[in-house]
């Protein structure tokens, strides 16, 4: 009852699912329609309850003097923007909403992954000393690649043909080969899950 | 501008400084704004969701009586039970529907995407012009990457040539992977000194205006 019917659940929503793909019919559109429709809703209130999680812990926090101010922050900044957006035009450009969100979230966002330049720089130099031959390959490329923005007079139409050939060619196969891996991993990962054999998803009791 | 675009870009060169501020070390200032995106992002989320999925399929299909939306409703709030000791087993069976269905669905796609079309576009008609040749190469190098990827046999002998070959090419997207991201990095760091110099200037030309 409790770890045997889901995994009767997956194996037969799994195996109805995988079917009605190769089922062209009205019935087959239908299920799927409302399969996808209905994972939302679930996934909706999964949502909620990642909030709700969220804000306990935050709300637990607040009793902590040391954490208390952090803890503060991150409700302030969460019910600010639920009060805000509690009409659903609200959330179109020219209200308070849209205002905190283009002047708080998008410049935090991009600036934290700007800052990431200067870690992934650090990163790099410790990395590419060219010690082994793949080690000096990955640095040549990243090079050549990072040269394609930086005029270099004479010799730019050469690196520009260079990087062409490289983004299109080894790269692109490179590419095409992980693709291929990672897709192949998924299939049998998702038929390991359909057939029982994967379970980690149940958590532990 | 206008004295209300002044505050706005205010308030979003003070973050972004704040941000900024981490590159000295870890403090108080960077904190506060972590804490901060995280709280205006949840919110956003939330209300985004609210008034696109929520509203959408639960509110409007329940006053319209869609009665086949209550069992997902009902699965969905079975989640719920994660918080009670004794009933959280229940929270399993909305996982398992979530999980099954997503499993279902993902077979045929992943199939599709990942492994048809990709070999499809690698399989190209060969000819002995400059991009027939590259398409040759193309072939050879993602044969040997998958190979590269063959792990039930040892890279020994002529496999261990053509694995060999197969490292060597995802070096090279490697490479080319991570000479991107930091162009990608650059370019969005430049774009946020190019945002300050703006606001100072403007700043500067309203007070003295």
């Amino acid at each position: 009852m409790k770890k045997q019917i889901p995994i009767y659940f997956v194996l037969i929503s799994g195996i109805v699912m995988l079917i009605q793909y190769f089922v062209p019919s009205e019935e087959s559109e239908w299920l799927f329609t409302y399969a996808n429709d209905w994972v939302i809703v679930v996934g909706i209130f999964a949502l909620a309850l990642g909030i709700w999680s969220l804000l306990r812990t935050e709300f637990k926090k607040l009793k902590n003097p040391k954490e208390a101010f952090y803890a503060g922050t991150l409700l302030f900044g969460y019910f600010i923007m639920v009060f805000t957006g509690l009409k659903r035009e609200w959330l179109e450009a020219g209200h308070l909403h849209m205002d905190l969100f283009n002047n708080i979230l998008i410049p935090i966002q991009a600036t934290i992954f700007a800052l990431l330049a200067f870690y992934v720089a650090s990163a790099a130099y410790r990395a590419f000393r060219a010690r082994t031959a793949l080690a000096t390959i990955l640095l040549l490329t990243a090079f050549i690649i990072m040269l394609r923005l930086i005029p270099l007079g004479p010799i730019s139409e050469v690196n520009q043909t260079a990087v062409g050939w490289i983004l299109a060619v080894p790269n692109m196969a490179a590419k095409r080969a992980i693709t291929i891996g990672v897709g192949l991993g998924a299939i049998a990962t998702c038929i390991k899950i359909i057939l029982g054999i994967e379970r980690t998803y149940m958590g532990h009791d | 501008m206008t004295t209300a675009e002044i505050l706005w870009n205010t308030l979003a060169a003070i973050l972004t400084l704040c941000v900024f501020s981490f590159l000295i070390k870890d403090n108080p200032l960077y904190k506060f704004t972590e804490r901060l995106v995280a709280g205006v992002a949840a919110g956003y989320w939330t209300m985004l969701i609210y008034h696109t999925n929520f509203t959408d399929k639960v509110i409007l299909t329940m006053q319209n009586r869609q009665l086949a939306y209550i069992i997902p409703i009902l699965l969905g709030l079975a989640m719920w039970t994660r918080f009670s000791k004794n009933y959280s087993w229940i929270s399993r069976y909305p996982i398992a529907f979530y999980i099954g269905i997503s499993t279902g669905v993902s077979i045929p796609v992943y199939m599709y995407t990942s492994v048809f079309k990709q070999i499809s576009a690698t399989m190209v008609p060969f000819d002995l012009t400059y991009a027939g040749i590259n398409n040759i190469i193309v072939v050879i190098a993602v044969l040997c990457a998958l190979f590269y990827f063959f792990f039930s046999k040892e890279h020994t002998g002529t496999f261990g040539v053509i694995s060999k070959i197969g490292i060597y090419t995802l070096m090279i997207g490697f490479g080319a992977g991570f000479g991107m991201t930091v162009m990608g990095r650059v370019a969005l760091l430049v774009q946020r000194v190019i945002f300050l110099k703006d606001y100072f200037i403007a700043l500067k030309n309203y007070f003295v205006a």
